[in-house]
């Protein structure tokens, strides 16, 4: 089992911040197009995140153009370029699903203050 | 060129390929095996190489299969297999065989014994469907009906019936082979394979290379 246990610690991306449900991140993804590589921005609300050792996923939300999308990203992907923290939400749950069903001024996440 | 090398199955896991796809692969511990026997078409009649793989104790070695190994200077082995080759003269007894024959996107050939699932039922062992759970019926798992009546009046052979599953060879064919570390004896075949962990498999190269 060592070997299984070592050959995932080394795909880990052990370079990405701590972040947590209700926090808004910036990943940067690399994108393929042909011979270029080019990087995009998902700026949104992360509103679960699923452990899994290397098949940890999380799930980023934001509101485009009025229309609502989520991408769920694993998290030790190598096209994830960077996370950005954009700012740290308090929230009271792990999966904040509810975001989905409110909308405009509701969504608002109260920001996490540190003492 | 010899076609194939013993290993032992470590596990499962993912590896993520330099595109970003997440792929299921199997760790296989393939080699270093040893040749212990030269097997030419003027002695034996076919051209093959008899290779040795893993390790064992002395005392559960019998005296003939030790007086055998002895000759190619190595260590007393848990497997011997036979693989074809194409030539004999390029090989000499005790020669190391490692990895170096397969490379990283080929396909190959998986083989090893399966799972034993001792007396199973139709649905595990053939996928039937089954019967109706509810609504007074009381065929849940069974076989239904094996045949007609007066003629031919017998069941006709090979009818898929209960009883011993799995503990026999299977191969998997055309595995993709993900990555390949030879520091550690390591390859990562996308997929399964046949057989529980710490299993002996047979991994072969295709007859016709695609």
């Amino acid at each position: 089992m060592d070997v299984i246990k070592s050959l995932e610690h080394e795909q880990m991306r052990l370079d990405l911040p701590n972040f947590q449900a209700g926090d808004t991140v910036k990943v940067h993804v690399k994108i393929k197009e042909g011979e270029k590589e080019r990087i995009q921005v998902f700026k949104g609300v992360v509103i679960s995140k699923c452990n899994g050792k290397l098949n940890a996923t999380f799930t980023v939300r934001k509101v485009s153009y009025g229309i609502g999308v989520e991408r769920i990203f694993p998290f030790h992907s190598p096209i994830i370029d960077q996370i950005e923290v954009v700012t740290r939400g308090r929230v009271r749950r792990s999966k904040i699903y509810y975001l989905r069903n409110l909308k405009g001024k509701a969504t608002r996440i109260k920001e996490r203050r540190f003492k | 060129m010899c076609r194939g090398m013993i290993g032992k199955k470590i596990g499962m896991t993912g590896y993520f390929t330099p595109d970003g796809s997440h792929v299921p692969v199997t760790v296989v511990e393939l080699g270093p095996c040893v040749v212990t026997q030269i097997k030419t078409k003027e002695t034996d009649g076919y051209n093959a190489l008899q290779l040795g793989f893993g390790s064992k104790k002395k005392t559960h070695t019998n005296k003939p299969l030790a007086g055998h190994l002895k000759k190619c200077g190595s260590d007393l082995f848990n497997v011997l297999k036979e693989f074809p080759v194409d030539n004999p003269d390029e090989y000499k007894v005790g020669q190391k065989i490692t990895l170096d024959m397969f490379d990283v996107g080929e396909f190959v050939d998986g083989s090893g014994i399966s799972k034993g699932r001792g007396f199973s039922g139709v649905i595990k062992r053939h996928g039937f469907h089954g019967g109706k759970a509810t609504h007074g019926s009381h065929s849940h798992r069974i076989p239904g009906s094996i045949g007609c009546s007066a003629w031919p009046a017998k069941v006709i052979k090979g009818k898929k019936m209960p009883g011993h599953y799995g503990n026999e060879r299977k191969t998997m064919k055309n595995i993709q082979i993900v990555n390949i570390r030879p520091e550690e004896n390591l390859i990562l075949l996308k997929g399964s394979l046949p057989g529980h962990k710490a299993g002996i498999v047979e991994i072969n190269k295709l007859k016709i290379n695609k």
